[in-house]
């Protein structure tokens, strides 16, 4: 169901037949049970990364609730639907296409993005909804597949697109569609070269599980959770300010910059604190502090020096 | 009209008081598994949502009893007073778990949100007005009170409407669940200026079969 491997796999590590085979009708066993639990965890396969020099210093958040409850609408909008309904979606084979106002244009297949300098990143996740996580996730710099294309002068943005397949994302068929699709996202292009800003494979020493936006997906770890796009399969260098998803639904709550600022409210709610998810529990859930680009200030503060942050939300 | 079978009368009160305990088994189930950690990884958050939606079928159950009777003939009138109880007893334990559990009783950052936010304005004059409601829902004030109570509860209606957009500007889209509550309230509502005509139309029809004969 939800797995893939990653393609180098040292002889020492393969299985003989055997063991393969009888694993194989456990896995059958094994997948046919946790389809009927409806609890969807991807039988993930391991990953090694670097350690990376980003690194929060908070306890993690735990991998259940890290892989259970998630905000992907193209599986369903309750936060446990994901991981229930993305059994059938298959992140093997996949290529993403990168495009547009670029020296060389080329389709990145899978393997080629798995030998990615991978490093392992620990970043916090602030979701515009008032919930935060910290999570290990794994990744490349976003810029390190910019640099292979060779962006021309004139981009000035870059444009996300999640793919779109209803006949495995249960969300994006039937009635009420939460939201149009494919689901689209944008950064300025320093933005996206900026260097925490990544793009992850894998969150727990393993492969994305589906729910999680497998098999790539963007991590931008001082923005909004929506801004941090799944399942990526197009990524344009522009030259306007490309349309998001958000944006267009509603552009007074949802801005393009969308950076975390405990300091701009939600129109309907305070963005000042947030719930760190897996804390506490149901009657000691502490809310913390947001801090002001959820606690990147140092790292990307300069991105935005002499913008006004009200206006630019 | 239907054929659901009459209750005697000797078990009406016994039925009443079931529908009570019916009726807050929802919160304590979903207490339980909240406390037990049954509810997910935000679990004050789902159990705040899950007593605002009861609240809100609650309300759609109570503003259901007299279509159902002029239309299907059905006279649940006696269970209208539990079910508007216990909508408002959801309502206030759905602010009493925002205001205790979500902001820690933080009444800064409640009196903040009725302020600024209007989802939350709405909510809270909707809390407001159940309270006049829930208190004169009992035979001495329907005495006391005369014309003047039915007036005062007609207020149901402005609090169904106000609980539907309270619903509809919390959530991030209107997806499948809100659109059904919120729809049905809508309906509620429509059909008491259309109550009259309804009524009339019923009413003379075998008449006008009389007269064609």
């Amino acid at each position: 169901m939800a797995a893939y491997r990653p393609l180098h796999i040292p002889t020492s590590e393969i299985t003989p037949r055997e063991i393969y085979m009888s694993r194989r009708s456990f896995l059958g066993t094994a997948a046919a049970g946790l389809m009927l639990a409806g609890s969807g965890s991807a039988l993930a396969a391991p990953l090694t990364a670097s350690p990376s020099a980003f690194k929060v210093d908070e306890p993690l958040t735990p991998k259940e609730a890290v892989t259970t409850y998630n905000n992907f609408y193209e599986f369903g909008v309750n936060k446990e639907d994901p991981s229930q309904n993305a059994g059938a979606f298959k992140p093997t084979p996949w290529s993403v296409k990168v495009e547009g106002m670029v020296g060389k244009p080329k389709e990145f297949g899978l393997d080629e993005l798995m030998k990615m300098q991978l490093e392992e990143r620990t970043y916090r996740l602030r979701c515009v909804e008032g919930w935060s996580m910290v999570i290990p996730w794994i990744g490349f710099p976003l810029s390190a597949l910019l640099d292979q294309v060779e962006p021309l002068g004139s981009a000035k943005y870059v444009a996300f697109e999640t793919v779109v397949r209803p006949e495995e994302m249960p969300g994006q068929s039937g009635f009420f569609q939460p939201l149009p699709w494919p689901y689209i996202e944008g950064l300025r292009l320093d933005e996206a070269r900026h260097p925490l800003t990544i793009l992850a494979v894998g969150l727990y020493g393993e492969t994305l599980p589906n729910q999680n936006g497998a098999p790539i997906r963007l991590v931008v770890p001082w923005k909004y959770g929506f801004k941090s796009i799944k399942s990526i399969v197009k990524i344009s260098l522009v030259e306007k300010q490309p349309e998001t998803t958000w944006k267009n639904a509603n552009a007074r709550e949802y801005g393009f910059y969308s950076n975390v600022n405990p300091a701009v409210d939600h129109p309907r709610w305070s963005q000042a604190t947030e719930q760190r998810i897996g804390e506490g529990g149901f009657f000691g859930a502490a809310r913390r502090p947001t801090l002001p680009f959820n606690g990147y200030a140092d790292e990307v503060a300069s991105l935005y020096s002499g913008m006004d942050l009200k206006a630019n939300y | 009209m239907v054929g659901i079978p009459t209750l005697p009368r000797r078990y009406h009160s016994a039925s009443i008081w079931a529908l009570y305990g019916i009726g807050l088994c929802p919160a304590l189930w979903y207490f339980y598994l909240a406390a037990t950690g049954g509810l997910g990884f935000n679990p004050v958050k789902e159990f705040e949502h899950l007593l605002g939606i009861w609240a809100l079928r609650f309300i759609i159950a109570t503003l259901a009893i007299t279509p159902l009777r002029d239309l299907l003939g059905i006279n649940w009138v006696r269970y209208r007073r539990a079910l508007g109880l216990l909508a408002f007893y959801y309502v206030l334990m759905h602010f009493t778990v925002y205001a205790l559990l979500d902001l820690r009783l933080d009444l800064g950052a409640v009196g903040g949100d009725i302020a600024k936010r209007p989802y939350i304005t709405i909510g809270f004059a909707c809390l407001l007005l159940l309270i006049p409601l829930a208190v004169t829902s009992n035979n001495w004030s329907i005495r006391k009170l005369q014309q003047g109570w039915n007036r005062l509860h007609k207020l149901i209606y402005l609090i169904a409407a106000g609980g539907a957009f309270h619903y509809v500007l919390a959530v991030k889209s209107v997806t499948f669940v809100p659109f059904i509550h919120v729809a049905l309230i809508a309906l509620l509502i429509a059909y008491r200026p259309l109550r009259r005509p309804i009524l009339n139309w019923k009413r003379g029809k075998p008449k006008m079969a009389q007269a064609t004969r």
